[in-house]
């Protein structure tokens, strides 16, 4: 088995209804997602999910240099950003590309796959 | 490929290059399977060959050359297994354990031709032909593993530096080995959307060679007999597959024109090759493929440009061939494959059947302007309308978007010709 990050990217921008285009839209890919969620657990899949705030909630921190410097907002420029994602296990990349698959029509959202390194 | 122990040093430089493209593919991809690390058996199969053109023309041709190769690659696998740390090996023994789909890699023995299990190279084939893959790295990777070309060969044909290749080559070897691309054929609910890919990959190796981009060769029959031979392969591991059989079928028609094809350096057009020239044995055996496929009755792109190619090899002038048939075949490649490039070609049937001004106007209302055969296309039509300025204008645009010297001077050569219906 190998694990993957499942990564979901959007607009930078959230509005009223994050990424979706209305209330509706939103409250049934939530229920989708929750369902996709306890299918995972239920095929021993899961590891670890979460959606993220905005990304203008997000601060980078570099303690690189002598001083540490925080700055607001995202490291990347970007009008993608990653919104949420998935840990999962599976035994090679056709699984792994097929759950990416179900978790996309679930959340509405493209999906990136991409392994882990092991130990 | 027998040869006496001490045979002459050119008979046995010819017996490698064939054994080199018969078995290189065959030893990658039964190493693979045991080993689970497809670089490792590119590696060692690589020194198996080099080895062979140290030691054959002074120590002599082994008995079963085929055998002695399969044995001195797996050998020197082993050999650098152990050498690698236990951490590797034991990963190693790990990938053999999860070995998926009832390969058990105890039951394979290289130097037993019988026990070569014919689909390792199937699988081989799907894993370089994988939709994770970007197309051009799966032409890359399935001439490099399964067609044995060296990476400068691979670079050379496809216009790339030998660097840029052999990175991309090398990134597609890890990434198969890190995001585990599997090494299988896929499974029915997948093997008709993953068989298209295989099919387009060799398909586009096929092509590269037919009219190579670049070049003073105006045919490249390296790449056209290497796709030839990997799609026979495809044919003989998966003989119900009609697509298979249509894309062979499309190769084997295309490949008969190609003595009649280029005439003095110049690339000659259906319309005036020299119809004796085709090669009676390929057309024969492209048209019985194509008749099976008929038999078959489930026409698929490859199918159905193969079956036009039967209705041209059919005829024994241009003048003669079934137009109407040809424009049928066309609508139904359209209803199968509704790209703009299928709809040009489909235009220049309609030229012959309702002449070139219905063709015009079917051809400017695509949208195909980085195209080049579009203007090839546009200008042929406008030349046969008289509409000469126009016409040279398309083929001086058509001729600077192709860097293939033989369609080059073809061009240039039907430019002259609407000079001379101007000034006669």
């Amino acid at each position: 088995m190998a694990e993957y990050l499942l990564s979901v990217w959007g607009p930078a921008e959230y509005d009223e209804f994050g990424t979706y285009g209305s209330k509706e839209e939103m409250e049934q890919a939530f229920a989708d997602t929750g369902r996709f969620n306890e299918s995972l657990r239920e095929r021993g899949h899961w590891v670890f999910a979460g959606g993220l705030h905005p990304a203008h909630t997000a601060t980078v921190v570099d303690g690189t240099g002598a001083e540490v410097v925080t700055t607001d907002g995202p490291y990347l420029e970007s009008k993608e950003l990653i919104g949420g994602f998935w840990v999962i296990t599976a035994r090679d990349l056709d699984e792994a590309l097929a759950l990416a698959a179900e978790g996309s029509r679930a959340c509405r959202g493209k999906v990136e796959v991409r392994p882990f390194q092991g130990e | 490929m027998t040869l006496p122990e001490h045979a002459a040093p050119d008979e046995v430089a010819t017996l490698i290059e064939g054994l080199h493209r018969e078995e290189f593919g065959r030893i990658v991809a039964a190493l693979t399977r045991r080993f689970g690390d497809l670089g490792l058996a590119e590696e060692v199969t690589q020194d198996a060959f080099a080895e062979a053109v140290r030691r054959w023309p002074t120590a002599g041709v082994p008995p079963y050359p085929p055998g002695w190769l399969s044995t001195t690659a797996r050998n020197r696998a082993v050999d650098r297994l152990r050498r690698e740390s236990t951490r590797h090996a034991r990963h190693v023994e790990a990938d053999l354990l999860r070995a998926p789909h009832g390969a058990d890699p105890a039951d394979w023995d290289p130097d037993d031709p019988a026990s070569a299990i014919p689909d390792d190279r199937l699988r081989l084939l799907f894993t370089c032909c994988h939709p994770a893959l970007a197309p051009a790295t799966r032409v890359a990777l399935t001439l490099r593993l399964l067609g044995g070309l060296t990476v400068p060969e691979i670079a050379a044909a496809f216009l790339v530096q030998e660097r840029a290749m052999a990175q991309r080559i090398t990134r597609a070897k890890q990434k198969i080995a890190v995001a585990r691309i599997p090494y299988r054929v896929p499974g029915d609910a997948e093997l008709a959307d993953r068989l298209g890919g295989v099919l387009a990959t060799l398909y586009l190796v096929f092509n590269e060679g037919y009219l190579p981009r670049a070049g003073d060769q105006p045919v490249r029959t390296d790449l056209c007999a290497e796709a030839l031979r990997l799609t026979r392969v495809l044919r003989h591991l998966m003989p119900d597959e009609p697509e298979v059989a249509g894309l062979l079928a499309l190769m084997l028609l295309t490949e008969a024109r190609r003595p009649a094809r280029v005439v003095q350096g110049r690339l000659v057009g259906l319309d005036e090759q020299d119809r004796s020239r085709w090669d009676p044995g390929l057309v024969a055996e492209g048209h019985a493929l194509v008749r099976e496929c008929l038999r078959r009755n489930r026409p698929g792109h490859h199918q159905l440009l193969a079956a036009i190619n039967a209705v041209h090899t059919d005829a024994p002038d241009f003048a003669a061939t079934d137009w109407s048939q040809v424009l049928a075949l066309y609508d139904q490649l359209y209803a199968v494959t509704p790209t703009p490039v299928v709809a040009l070609n489909r235009a220049l049937a309609v030229a012959e059947l309702d002449g070139p001004e219905v063709a015009l106007a079917l051809v400017e209302a695509l949208d195909l302007t980085t195209y080049q055969p579009f203007h090839a296309a546009r200008a042929d039509l406008l030349r046969r309308l008289g509409r000469s300025g126009e016409a040279r204008a398309a083929y001086g645009r058509a001729i600077s978007m192709t860097g293939n010297e033989a369609e080059q001077a073809f061009l240039a050569a039907r430019a002259r010709g609407v000079e001379r219906a101007i000034y006669p």
